[in-house]
């Protein structure tokens, strides 16, 4: 076996490109020295996917603010499994050899991950057989993939030992709708819808992320005035998303007056969205080249208002989570995730935030606006539920007061630039959703179409931590566990 | 909590007025109950929602319904847990040929008379992953649907008018 490399050895002194990644072609014993690397600690694995005849691994060292996308030629699709050394390549190994053929050689579990044996002209009656757990007492408990309360579909199964789970395994990918074939050959407008469709509440992120990608492949520049607002939008999207999953952890601990606090803010923040740019969720609004609506300023004066009571309905919703004990005994110590396996995983979000990993894309690998404004990352430590909560209530506050500079900031101009006549080209960005880091990787063919296009969703890091943390809870606490993770599954299962 | 309670009594509540059905969705499903008679459910509907393969957007939409502005169960429609206690199988996604076994099973389990409705762009022609091979087709391939909400994702109010117009169509017939 190859020792670890690090990545800034291999990195050196090599320029990066526009969109702030080095591009390394590495033979088989380097790729297997940087998977090393990521299983030593010395720098996160961000992604991985198959493209044409190659593997592309994107791997960062935040410390250093060093990125790369190491792009290896397989045999035949063949190439050394980076999972074998570092397991948190498991599950993205496992769907790209579903979903391209590829064969990571060496892999350490050879069962389908997002092929279900369902699939036309590939129909497979074969079981899935779910990971041995033997003793006695023991019993399963399984659950989905249609859940009982309104959410996506996935199977959860549980062994239990009475109360107490000893062992979470989840089974994902029944929300597969083939987006990257889509996008293989679309225009970047037709990509560009289907992005903003990968994980709907995150659309904001994505489409951004794939804009910027798409900007540093063709050397496009979107005009300061959009990126401000690209701005406004996700952190509109961050306070609508991180009040609903608080309201949702304290609704699973019974206390909806919260809850029906919370989802009344989210409404009151959607439809200040939706005034201002004409969609709640603000689908299709942030286009490669700039932004698709603009912001009035009677849209600002909304916004403000919304930036108003939001501070207020936060700060009262932290002084009712403090005064109820009865919630904080299911919050507190509920739900752990180590340090060891945040880092690991390379956990991004609040799930890693709250175990005291402070990345934060807007941060760690700043873009712009963010590289000129005022905030901070907040971390907790104590990896369980309540940490969870708070570091999104930590969160908020900061977004609050990045929109008010955002709007503070902005001046009048254009929203979007037209598009450059360069054909080909690659590029990769990472940007921050409210769940963690989505990375965006695209690769334009010669006719000006898209070749290929890979979106990562920060889920495919944090649901393999989500069955660790239920571990030795109680089956009842798995609601607030899950809650507190809210996890994606159609950004995950593509 | 106090300061909760305090204000319901001060700002008053957050409630909008009952919008009325909405006259495409009472049209439509007029139109589905001609073709197939059915037995009287009152006024009053338990829906259980599916996922067929939904970006989540819909789901986000359908949560809304439930919040205090738009507070759904003030004219007696009810998110229930189990197939079993449904009168409304609510469906949303192109329907993924991962989920259509679940799809089929859950609608399969959910009582006679029964009532679909596919709710946005996705489950009504499968929206931006029509052609998909992952992608069975809309929802009207696979159930009878009775009822079409389309929009990418439909708001709150277009909802909670469509699934009116459901309860206004059932009580006439009863």
């Amino acid at each position: 076996m190859s020792a670890a490399l690090p990545l800034v050895d291999l990195v050196g002194d090599r320029a990066a490109g526009p969109d702030g990644y080095v591009r390394l072609a590495v033979d088989v014993d380097t790729w297997t020295a940087l998977a090393q690397g990521c299983a030593a600690g010395l720098h996160d694995l961000g992604a991985l996917w198959a493209d044409g005849a190659s593997m592309r691994m994107a791997l960062s060292d935040g410390d250093r603010g060093v990125r790369a996308i190491a792009s290896l030629e397989t045999e035949s699709g063949r190439y050394p499994s980076v999972a074998r050394r570092h397991p948190p390549a498991l599950r993205l190994e496992r769907a790209m050899r579903d979903l391209y053929g590829v064969q990571p050689v060496g892999l350490p579990d050879p069962r389908p991950w997002l092929d279900h044996g369902r699939w036309p002209g590939r129909e497979d009656a074969a079981r899935y057989e779910f990971l041995p757990a033997e003793g006695e007492g023991l019993h399963q408990i399984p659950v989905g993939p249609v859940h009982a309360g309104i959410i996506e579909p996935g199977h959860f199964r549980f062994t239990a030992n009475g109360e107490t789970v000893v062992r979470l395994e989840e089974r994902l990918g029944y929300v597969h709708k083939g987006v990257e074939g889509l996008m293989a050959g679309a225009s970047v407008e037709q990509a560009a819808r289907i992005v903003g469709r990968i994980s709907g509440d995150s659309t904001v992120a994505y489409a951004w992320a794939f804009a910027r990608a798409v900007e540093a492949a063709l050397g496009w520049t979107p005009p300061p005035r959009a990126v401000l607002l690209r701005g406004v939008m996700a952190e509109l999207e961050r306070l609508a998303h991180h009040i609903n999953d608080v309201g949702a952890i304290c609704n699973d601990a019974s206390v909806v007056t919260i809850h029906a606090r919370c989802t009344l803010q989210r409404e009151d923040a959607l439809a200040v969205s939706d005034a201002c740019f004409g969609h709640r969720l603000m689908m299709d609004r942030v286009v490669p080249g700039g932004v698709a609506a603009d912001l009035s300023a009677e849209g600002i004066g909304k916004i403000r208002g919304l930036v108003a009571r939001f501070e207020e309905t936060h700060a009262e919703i932290l002084r009712v989570y403090d005064s109820l004990p009865s919630l904080q005994d299911r919050t507190i110590t509920t739900g752990i995730v180590s340090p060891e396996l945040v880092r690991q995983y390379a956990a991004g979000g609040f799930v890693g935030r709250a175990t005291g990993r402070a990345f934060d894309a807007r941060k760690t690998f700043a873009y712009a606006p963010y590289d000129r404004l005022d905030f901070e990352v907040k971390v907790r430590t104590g990896g369980d539920v309540d940490a969870r909560l708070l570091v999104r209530m930590d969160e908020i506050g900061e977004s609050l007061r990045m929109l008010s500079q955002l709007l503070g900031r902005l001046a009048p101009g254009e929203i979007s630039a037209g598009r450059p006549s360069v054909a080909a080209g690659e590029g990769a960005a990472l940007v921050e959703a409210f769940r963690g880091d989505v990375f965006a990787s695209v690769r334009f063919a010669a006719d000006g179409r898209l070749a290929r296009v890979h979106a990562r969703d920060a889920s495919w890091f944090q649901w393999p931590l989500l069955e660790a943390a239920v571990e030795g809870n109680i089956v009842a606490d798995f609601p607030l566990c899950n809650k507190s993770f809210n996890c994606s599954y159609s950004g995950h299962d593509l | 909590m106090r300061s909760f309670l305090l204000d319901a009594l001060f700002k008053g509540k957050a409630t909008i007025a009952p919008p009325g059905p909405d006259a495409a969705a009472l049209e439509q499903a007029t139109r589905a109950l001609g073709e197939r008679a059915r037995r009287r459910l009152g006024r009053s509907l338990a829906i259980r929602e599916i996922d067929a393969g939904s970006c989540n957007g819909c789901e986000l939409e359908i949560h809304a319904v439930s919040n205090p502005v738009y507070d759904i169960e003030r004219f007696g429609l009810k998110f229930v847990a189990s197939p079993r206690h449904a009168d409304v199988l609510l469906v949303t996604g192109p329907v993924t040929w991962n989920m259509r076994e679940a799809l089929l099973r859950t609608y399969n389990a959910a009582p006679e008379p029964r009532w679909v409705v596919a709710l946005g762009d996705c489950a009504v022609n499968c929206g931006v992953f029509a052609g998909s091979p992952a992608v069975v087709g809309p929802l009207a391939d696979i159930l009878p649907v009775d009822l079409h909400v389309p929009g990418c994702p439909p708001p709150p109010l277009e909802i909670v008018k469509a699934l009116l117009a459901l309860i206004e169509v059932q009580a006439a017939r009863g």
